[in-house]
């Protein structure tokens, strides 16, 4: 109890407020800009958290993902044009409601459903990490390997649409992870005799690259016009209540679906949108009504994306294993700010945990003022110029780039990032499992060296302790499942069928 | 711009090579049977399998070589692209001599007018923008943000 007080004192404090309100505004402005996305509002995020204490660096991050995934859905029911990938998935059935007048109900829904979901999520983060945490202490090194493994697996396997593509960008992120002095020998790997390298390509530079540089990039090649939004909107609120009496179910099972989503590593809120608006329309008893304008599917995928954010954080900090790339560049932050995720955290600093999951609740609360107020001034956020935006953010970038190292070196590695992801996402390879493998390598060989030492090379070892060989057991489902799966795949569809450019 | 899965899958068969080949050299630990080349060999070995199969799968579909993207087609893109690429690399290569403000000064015109911003309104907005950025970043959080040319104007 003395440290949900403790806690409580943590973030009732002004700097904690500001920061909670100046990043949750920015998070909405991200968000509802087409093309700016709540990874790239991280990213953008981290230099300036990298200069403030763990708790409001921690909650700017928090507020500014709610944010920006709800936002995300503005320029989606107004312009058809889905402001983050969170919200693709809903974009034609909100813009079908705003083109039968019911424009505010479609964002009412978004905003309110987006609270509640993230509302449960953050519950389910309250009630799972501690128990998972308790569970997590007892892991040796064996459990580690398999539990990092499964992971990397998950994020290759489940959540990509080319699972060869997501292993090979997997395998980059590991053998980039493994680059310098840091592995159990300590020995300088690919380092090619330069001291820049000798710590390792920076994760931070990395990631700014391949989240923010990377839509710079596609922006200046990007040959559409965005449309402009002239209306006013009337009152979002009216009608929530008749639509959470009426879809208490799907609110729930979009809620659910979303946090299991939002754990699993790899698969983020934007997975989550689509796999509960897909289910939304397979369970509705009036599925003819999808794709018209109908309130059922934005309301369970609505709850869906808010509340894998929640979700994406069970992993991370009871294992350190990132749930999505959002929590990846979280956990960048925490190791920085000495708050090192695992499950010794709840044990020696319960109050930075306890003060983690009041921000989320906070931060889902603050959603709905600042939400109505991004309704509001919309038309005003839609008409903002990207050719005056971009450029500034490029700027931004370099200097939040260098500002975590002082290095001018960290910028070639966030052009070079940032050129590389370009690439790899035109030619339809995911990147999310390239970040998981440079975050993760370290921890997968420490783990493994260490297993193997310990077992004196017994490959047996890894599978005689209960929980490893469960976990074991997990892993190799999943690879011979997706390996099965895209077996039927290929020899269903004939081989000459040309492959979409 | 849409690159033939073979050629992807066979420059990074070369390089999952390059990498088994460059680890031989890599001493083994004092003491302990596993060295630092164990790890990157084992993936090494995974990203060849998996770039093989690629490359293989690639060859059985009727896919172009490559197909360029409409925005890479255009010129004035094409331009913005480049311009974007190119302020990077001029950031990073003058920054220490030139100094930030200048720097910023330069990307942020050339990107805006790449962008097709009219020129006033991009020159306002790039003083605007370095000066609330150096503000921010030097003065706030304390970043060292070079000078430059500008060393004997510090504040």
């Amino acid at each position: 109890m003395d440290a949900v007080l403790l806690a409580l004192q943590m973030v009732a404090t002004p700097t904690v407020l500001v920061v909670m309100l100046l990043s949750g505004i920015f998070g909405m402005f991200v968000g509802a800009v087409p093309g700016l996305t709540a990874t790239m509002a991280t990213a953008l995020l981290v230099p300036i958290t990298f200069f403030l204490p763990p708790v409001p660096a921690v909650a700017a991050i928090v507020t500014a993902t709610a944010m920006a995934i709800f936002a995300g859905d503005i320029p989606g029911a107004l312009l058809r044009i889905p402001g983050t990938p969170a919200s693709a998935a809903y974009t034609d059935e909100s813009y079908a409601m705003t083109r039968k007048g019911q424009g505010e109900t479609a964002l009412g829904i978004g905003l309110v459903f987006s609270c509640i979901g993230g509302l449960f999520g953050t519950v389910v983060l309250i009630v799972a990490a501690p128990a998972l945490a308790e569970v997590a202490i007892k892991f040796s090194s064996f459990e580690y390997f398999w539990l990092v493994l499964l992971g990397l697996s998950c994020a290759v396997f489940i959540t990509s649409d080319t699972p060869l593509k997501g292993l090979i960008t997997l395998c980059l992120g590991l053998l980039l992870g493994s680059v310098g002095l840091e592995n159990p020998a300590g020995h300088p790997r690919f380092t090619f005799n330069s001291p820049d390298l000798l710590s390792g390509l920076s994760l931070i530079p990395a990631m700014i690259g391949m989240f923010a540089i990377s839509e710079l990039i596609r922006f200046t090649l990007d040959t559409s016009k965005v449309a402009e939004f002239k209306a006013q909107i009337g009152s979002v609120f009216k009608g929530m209540g008749g639509l959470m009496r009426k879809y208490p179910k799907q609110t729930l099972r979009g809620s659910v679906l979303g946090t299991a989503v939002g754990i699993l590593p790899g698969a983020g809120a934007d997975i989550a949108a689509w796999m509960s608006f897909a289910m939304s329309k397979k369970l509705s008893k009036e599925p003819e009504k999808f794709g018209t304008g109908h309130p059922e599917g934005l309301v369970e995928a609505g709850a869906a994306n808010n509340s894998a954010l929640a979700g994406a954080w069970v992993p991370a900090l009871v294992f350190g294993i990132p749930g999505d790339s959002i929590t990846a560049i979280v956990i960048g932050v925490l190791y920085m700010k000495n708050m090192n995720p695992g499950p010794m955290i709840f044990m020696n600093n319960p109050q930075n945990v306890y003060a983690v999951f009041i921000v989320f609740i906070l931060a889902n609360l603050l959603m709905l003022p600042l939400g109505w107020a991004c309704i509001k001034a919309s038309a005003r956020i839609l008409r903002m110029p990207r050719n005056v935006l971009m450029p500034i953010i490029l700027v931004f970038c370099l200097v939040g780039a260098f500002a975590i190292n002082n290095a001018l070196f960290d910028l070639w590695i966030l052009l070079g990032f940032g050129v590389a992801a370009w690439v790899l996402e035109e030619n339809g390879f995911p990147v999310a499992p390239a970040i998981l493998g440079m975050l993760l390598g370290k921890m997968l060989e420490e783990n493994f060296i260490t297993s193997m030492i310990k077992s004196d090379g017994s490959w047996l070892a890894f599978v005689e302790r209960p929980i490893a060989a469960g976990l074991a057991i997990f892993t190799l489902l999943l690879w011979g499942g997706s390996g099965w799966l895209a077996w039927r795949r290929r020899k269903l569809r004939p081989i000459t069928d040309p492959v979409p450019a | 711009m849409r690159i033939h899965d073979s050629l992807i899958g066979g420059v990074l068969l070369l390089l999952s090579l390059a990498v088994l080949w460059h680890i031989q050299g890599f001493p083994p630990a004092a003491g302990q049977q596993y060295g630092p080349a164990l790890f990157p060999g084992l993936i090494a070995i995974g990203l060849g399998a998996a770039s093989a199969v690629l490359a293989w799968q690639g060859l059985r579909t009727k896919q172009p070589w490559l197909v360029l993207s409409e925005g890479l087609r255009s010129p004035r893109h094409l331009a913005a692209f480049a311009i974007t690429v190119g302020s990077m690399v001029f950031y990073i290569l003058l920054s220490e001599t030139l100094g930030f403000i200048v720097c910023s000064l330069v990307v942020l015109v050339a990107l805006q007018w790449a962008c097709g911003v009219r020129p006033l309104l991009a020159v306002a907005v790039a003083i605007a923008a370095t000066l609330v950025i150096h503000t921010c970043f030097y003065k706030l959080l304390k970043v060292p943000l070079p000078w430059g040319l500008l060393q004997r104007f510090a504040w």
